[in-house]
């Protein structure tokens, strides 16, 4: 085999055993890599009904398959297990060094059992694994960690996957880092941190073989070469932030908690600003041309020194919907969050949803007393002490901190069992994962797209948003295209997550990113590496598997149709001000348009998947398992 | 802060210009050992802090401390280009000039267990590859010397006319 060793690697925390599993070429012509094979170990490696925070719940790792070659943007690595923030399946990518030296190791995947009675790290030493002490890394943030590693084995070039101490807390919504870069959503994190596994670090020497090193070196460079030109302009001069000025201008940037649309200081918190006043460095992940991460920091203020790289979603978590205009405090939050280890997006939809509930009168200044603050304070919106001290205290799981470390779906529902509340209307979330930086009252293909995502309210698997934005559709009415428009778009990226390759890089291959553009591309990069002859059918159906396995592993989890859902308010609170004022999408018109998706997929209206269409992909034990 | 003496030219990295995507190394480790493998490059990216990367090669030095390391009289470096050669056979992978390398531009190849160096692709008609594959044109081969002259012709431009 080219491209692949053929080897998955096993590892058992608690009888320290190792064992590894070949897997043959025709698994690997399935499952490709990254989110899709990940997920696929996952199927294939935990009982159903597992609690996510039990030993029996994997950690499943799965490289890329241009991991380790040229190929621009394709060092990224898929994880998964079973979401102890959402409780259906947890998939997460990341990208660069740590993707790149695990190829080099030689495994084309990974899956972790069990649980380790101490504090451990793991060590994959090409061929070898060591199971190392990890009581002095303990509390360290990630980045420290992984320097912390490196110092210990004294070579530059061990990489580390590691969990902060959101982590080794348990904070539902903590993740994955390696090199800056996070596996960022469906709490990882506190799956690491059940295992008492502070990071997997890994040391790799060996070479990446492929079947056509010739083609595939011309086309990495000429892909490259075109990755510096208009097609990536966005991402590389002032990264995914320039979203925060557009977004506001279409009323869809979530303000104080997601009640407003507009930010009325939006100009203060937009990737313009940022560019000119915080931005200190562009990097890059390994293999990647782009260089999207703004590293930015905070020049003056209390919040001095704190630096991290800023994006879209943690800018609009932290910013706008926590009434935040001071791009020094979004610094200082997101710093927070990806030195605790925890995912910014759910953390400052957390934040904002508690600021929302004692606005209201239900939290009091009593509910936020803290070591900092032992009289309590009141987090209004806009008070950026009060967000930063609160996102410490979730880190830390200190005093009200502990509440919110387990997501918005839970919180609202202890707390509203506890005072007869009704915080659930406000809780931003879809299956328990919190929302992102697209408000779907103005965006009705998406807001399809983000009820029936098999991870919950992730903007990235579902990409639905782009014929609302593009003007394909119109954003807020709703016809029976938009089925199938969410379908496309969600198997659209599930081809890229599968690879993996960063979606920045779609318009790279032809200029144009439809799948007429980058499909025959995709497929010649395939069929260099591996020595297949995918075309552009094949490349299709990599989406749909991807998809299909994780749609696959809920239904085994005991998912029902009522499942798919939108947050209460984005049903039935209509925004007052901008570009979306007036609109939300109700349960009528959710109905219909899950009726319209589970058809353009070709399941039952129920919204499971026929024998048939399993058999038709190749998956026959799962069609055993759940096809009807 | 250690500096070359070279009059030769060597691959030099702008930090500024300079992302740590590392395609220096894939196209170095491909063009030298015909692998994709970033771990035998002889050109080494390095992240000393989050926002601190750049990139390393052999910078060529006079009187290059690594050819009079050589205990074996494995180095020797051409007069006129001041490139170092590593001859194999006398090479046995001692590690002296590792040692004497203020650049940790010199590395032992993990298989042969003998030393490696940037050869700045001399073989090639296109000169290095890395070069020619930064995608942030941050890598360029030139000698100190012209590198002094553009900064004062920078210094020019930008200070003393105000362009």
């Amino acid at each position: 085999m080219y491209g692949y060793t053929g080897k998955i690697l096993h590892i058992d925390l608690g009888t320290r055993k190792t064992w590894i599993e070949e897997k043959p070429e025709s698994w690997y012509k399935l499952y490709i890599g990254g989110v899709s094979m990940a997920a696929r170990l996952l199927w294939e490696n935990i009982e159903v009904g597992c609690d996510p925070l039990s030993p029996g719940n994997p950690i499943c790792i799965a490289n890329g398959i241009f991991a380790g070659t040229p190929v621009p943007v394709g060092g990224k690595y898929g994880l998964a297990s079973k979401s102890p923030l959402t409780g259906w399946i947890g998939d997460s990518l990341s990208g660069s060094w740590f993707s790149v030296a695990l190829k080099r190791t030689g495994w084309d995947g990974m899956v972790i059992h069990g649980a380790s009675d101490n504090w451990i790290t793991l060590l994959i030493d090409d061929e070898r694994v060591q199971f190392r002490d990890a009581t002095k890394l303990l509390g360290l943030g990630t980045y420290a960690t992984e320097e912390a590693i490196r110092d210990e084995l004294a070579d530059d070039q061990i990489r580390s996957a590691t969990i902060g101490p959101a982590g080794e807390n348990g904070v539902l919504f903590a993740n994955v880092t390696n090199d800056g870069r996070q596996a960022g959503r469906t709490g990882h994190g506190a799956v690491w941190g059940s295992k008492k596994l502070k990071a997997i670090s890994v040391r790799g020497t060996h070479g990446v073989t492929v079947a056509d090193p010739e083609t595939l070196m011309k086309m990495s460079f000429d892909i490259s070469e075109t990755s510096q030109g208009p097609y990536t302009s966005k991402y590389r001069l002032l990264g995914t932030a320039t979203n925060v000025l557009n977004m506001n201008k279409l009323g869809l940037l979530p303000t104080r908690n997601y009640q407003e649309g507009t930010f009325e200081d939006a100009e203060l918190v937009s990737g313009e600003y940022l560019e000119e006043h915080y931005k200190v460095k562009k990097i890059a992940c390994a293999q990647c041309p782009i260089a999207c991460e703004q590293m930015s920091a905070a020049a003056d203020g209390p919040y001095k020194g704190a630096m991290t790289g800023i994006e879209y979603e943690c800018l609009f978590a932290n910013g706008p919907n926590l009434g935040i205009n001071d791009l020094r405090a979004v610094i200082k939050l997101i710093e927070t969050c990806d030195q605790g280890g925890m995912d910014a997006m759910s953390g400052g939809v957390t934040v904002s949803w508690a600021m929302e509930t004692f606005e209201r009168g239900i939290f009091t200044k009593e509910d936020f007393k803290c070591a900092k603050y032992p009289e309590g304070f009141e987090p209004n919106f806009g008070n950026a002490e009060a967000a930063v001290t609160l996102m410490e205290m979730i880190r830390d799981r200190e005093g009200i901190g502990d509440l919110l470390s387990k997501g918005t779906r839970r919180a609202s529902a202890i707390v509203d069992a506890e005072r007869g509340t009704e915080t659930y209307k406000w809780a931003m979330n879809s299956k328990g994962l919190e929302s992102p930086g697209y408000d779907a009252r103005g965006l009705k293909t998406f807001a399809v797209g983000i009820a029936v995502g098999t991870r919950g309210g992730c903007h990235n698997r579902t990409a639905a948003y782009d014929p609302d934005i593009q003007g394909e559709v119109d954003r807020f009415s709703i016809d029976d295209t938009r089925g199938r428009l969410a379908a496309r778009t969600e198997e659209y990226a599930a081809v890229y997550d599968t690879l993996p390759l960063c979606k920045f890089i779609r318009r790279c291959f032809t200029g144009k990113a439809d799948r007429a553009g980058a499909w025959p591309a995709i497929a010649a990069l395939i069929n260099a590496t591996t020595g297949w002859e995918f075309e552009y059918d094949d490349v299709d159906l990599i989406g749909v598997r991807a998809h299909t396995i994780k749609k696959a592993f809920n239904i085994r989890e005991g998912w029902t149709r009522a499942d798919d859902d939108l947050p209460y308010r984005w049903k039935h609170d209509p925004m007052t001000k901008g570009a979306s004022a007036g609109h939300v999408v109700t349960d009528e018109e959710l109905e219909y348009l899950k009726d319209l998706y589970y058809e353009a997929k070709g399941w039952t209206p129920e919204g499971l998947i026929p024998k048939e269409k399993l058999l038709e992909l190749g998956m026959d034990d799962v069609a055993e398992e759940i096809g009807v | 802060m250690v500096a070359s003496t070279s009059k030769y030219k060597y691959i030099t990295c702008d930090p500024e210009k300079c992302i740590g995507c590392q395609l220096c190394e894939y196209i170095c480790s491909f063009t030298k050992i015909g692998e994709f493998n970033t771990y035998r490059s002889r050109i080494r990216t390095v992240r000393a802090e989050e926002i601190l990367i750049t990139a390393v090669a052999c910078r060529t030095c006079e009187n290059a401390p690594c050819v009079i390391a050589c205990t074996r009289d494995a180095l020797t470096q051409d007069p006129n280009t001041g490139i170092i050669h590593i001859n194999a056979e006398r090479c046995d992978g001692c590690a002296w000039c590792i040692e004497a390398c203020d650049f940790g531009a010199i590395s032992i190849n993990p298989a042969t267990k003998l030393a490696e160096i940037c050869d700045q692709c001399e073989e090639l008609e296109d000169g290095p590859q890395c070069v020619i594959w930064c995608p942030k044109d941050a890598l360029e081969l030139t000698t100190p010397d012209q590198r002094a002259q553009r900064a004062r012709r920078k210094l020019a431009t930008e200070d003393v006319l105000g362009m």
